[in-house]
């Protein structure tokens, strides 16, 4: 797929339109949704009015400067994106893939999506995901699954599986995902593409339906790394609607991409290699060490103590967090509301049984248990202490390396139904994602190779805060010497 | 009758604290229909027989934090990194638009003369 630079400057140079890109991105959505179900809007006409709107700009402003300087404020012009329905976008649906929304049609703009359409991105549709982002496989989203383009008998990962299709499939070059657990990274790992989770504080939430509050973020999905670096540079920064969005300055991510990786220091947690993980998986993550060897980079063993535990502290904060985001969704001021309630509590609850899914449910019951009366300590203040532990797993292991390497998902791709009766099983794939979450730390999943059966498989690169200028890199110089050399069977 | 409530929970707290800590953590259909009153939720008894082992095995898995010694550990207190700590979040309060009364009530189920209009609170 050709880089988005590319597109936007043949866009912006008048040899191809905005309304060409977006009307092939659109066909391609129309045409594949009957097979990957990625989409659960697609708004034709607004994108084309939009493209129509840029190509018009353009044509004005090449009349009046004639020159190409006057667009350097509009580096996506024309370039078509696809966004997880559970950020808002003005003129769209939210329906997070519950029922419980109606769907509801946001009056304004994420802060993210807001920065997009200004850099002149059209934005072609809303994509499938788990029910408020919560699952690994895409199979709780109420609006049925979304398949893997690679095996579409397959998941595709969770929760933004939609947006990871999109890209892998040819539709999109680029898609805005979230991730709380890993559910950006994990769908990239299994769709085989990039995806990155950027610091906590880096992206504005604003706008992005909550769901863990301590732990979202809104990630970047792409087929290379310096797509996902364009983009992350234009929605990265702080935003005053969102007061845990950081007043940090954001780097030129794509100018830093050809740096050298020479004498990086990756470090390779041993222990995290063992048990539970998938062989052809760890074959290719050994083989990736190697080829980062070979690339110049320093292999240096680290450990994180406490990583085993992080599932459970995971599980413990993301419902907590949960139980109190959810509980606005009462059918008062928007969205779906049971019918024949005879008094506001049995309407709440009818409500709630009726809009909510069962693995949103069990996560609502999971997160007021563990706040509940004589458990908080036990559950919630417990799993806060051992979250300041992983943070300084974290720390003491980058006082060792630059960047620590894991697989992204114990396993590629797994069959639909063969988890789905487990919810313990579905949680444990996110056993090498959720740290990053709960360290405020960025993490990248880079496309590493594929496994016997044909299935993407993912490596992860974690950093310290703020880092994501040397994920990129790293990403960026792997892409370049090992490209995957194939693409999904479902494709553009 | 206010104290006595506050003996109650007191004495449940403390019998809940012995029986986590003794790692007999059943968690029993009742218990179930106890947690999805707190949380607004309806369980039918199908839901109840399908949740309670569920959960009980969830709860069982996070258990394995006790074997953990935190009591000189300050817990965390959010996702903020410590340049987010720093952020000056503070703003003068000053009126600004909002969405305005029609945007507001657009989309609710049911909204009369300007409110959004509920089943009866009491019955």
């Amino acid at each position: 797929m050709t880089p988005i630079n590319e597109t936007r400057n043949s866009i912006i140079r008048g040899e191809t339109t905005a309304r060409a890109f977006v009307e092939s991105a659109l066909g391609a959505a129309e045409k594949l949704n009957d097979t990957l179900n990625a989409f659960l809007e697609i708004d034709r006409e607004g994108a084309l009015k939009r493209a129509d709107a840029i190509d018009a700009s353009i044509k004005s402003l090449s009349k009046t400067s004639g020159q190409a300087p006057a667009f350097s404020g509009m580096p996506l012009a024309g370039v078509p994106v696809a966004v997880k329905d559970n950020i808002c976008v003005r003129g769209m649906q939210t329906s997070c893939g519950s029922r419980i929304l109606g769907p509801y049609h946001p009056p304004y703009n994420a802060t993210a999506i807001e920065r997009l359409l200004a850099a002149g991105a059209v934005i072609i549709g809303k994509t499938n995901c788990d029910e408020f982002a919560m699952g690994s496989s895409n199979e709780n989203s109420a609006f049925g699954p979304v398949k893997n383009p690679w095996d579409t008998s397959r998941v595709p990962g969770g929760s933004s599986g939609g947006s990871a299709a999109a890209v892998a499939a040819g539709i999109v070059p680029v898609a805005l995902g979230s991730d709380t657990g890993g559910s950006v990274r994990q769908p990239a790992s299994l769709c085989g593409v990039i995806g990155l989770k950027p610091t906590y504080g880096r992206v504005s939430r604003y706008g992005l339906v909550a769901f863990g509050s301590s732990l979202d973020q809104i990630g970047v999905f792409a087929r290379q790394a310096s797509d996902a670096a364009i983009v992350l540079g234009i929605i990265a920064g702080r935003d005053r609607h969102d007061a845990t969005s950081a007043d940090v300055p954001v780097p030129d991510y794509a100018n830093e991409l050809e740096k050298d990786i020479k004498g990086l220091r990756l470090g390779v947690s041993r222990a995290l290699l063992g048990e539970g993980l998938d062989e052809e998986v760890r074959a290719e993550i050994e083989k990736a060490i190697d080829a980062y060897r070979g690339l110049g980079a320093e292999i240096v063993d680290i450990d994180l103590p406490h990583a085993k535990y992080a599932i459970a502290v995971y599980y413990i904060i993301a419902t907590a967090e949960a139980s109190s985001n959810l509980a606005r969704y009462d059918g008062v001021r928007y969205g779906f509301r049971a019918e024949e309630a005879p008094a506001l509590r049995q309407m709440y609850r009818k409500t709630r049984d009726e809009g909510f899914g069962p693995e949103v449910k069990r996560r609502i019951m999971l997160g007021t248990y563990v706040l509940s009366a004589g458990y908080y300590d036990a559950y919630y203040l417990k799993a806060q202490k051992v979250r300041s532990l992983i943070r300084q797993d974290f720390a003491r292991a980058f006082e060792k390396c630059d960047v620590v390497l894991t697989p992204t998902s114990p396993t590629p791709a797994f069959l639909f139904g063969e988890k789905v009766d487990d919810p313990l099983a579905m949680y444990l794939n996110d056993i090498y994602t959720v740290t990053a979450n709960l360290a405020g730390v960025p993490g990248i999943s880079v496309p590493c190779g594929l496994s016997s059966a044909g299935l993407p498989i993912g490596l992860q690169l974690i950093g310290p805060h703020w880092s994501e200028a040397t994920l990129f890199r790293l990403a960026h110089i792997y892409q370049h010497a090992y490209p995957l050399n194939a693409q999904a069977r479902v494709h553009a | 009758m206010r104290s006595f409530k506050q003996t109650e929970i007191v004495q449940a707290t403390s019998n809940r604290k012995s029986q986590i800590e003794n790692n007999v953590m059943p968690i029993t259909e009742s218990d179930i229909e106890k947690i999805a009153q707190l949380a607004h939720l309806e369980m039918t008894s199908d839901e109840r027989r399908v949740f309670a082992p569920q959960i009980a095995d969830i709860v069982t898995y996070v258990e394995q934090l006790k074997e953990i010694d935190t009591s000189e550990i300050e817990p965390a207190l959010g996702g903020l990194t410590l340049e987010g700590e720093r952020t000056e979040s503070s703003r003068a309060d000053e009126v600004q638009p909002s969405l305005g009364q029609k945007l507001a009530l657009d989309q609710a189920p049911d909204a009369a003369a300007g409110h959004f209009r509920v089943p009866k609170v009491l019955s």
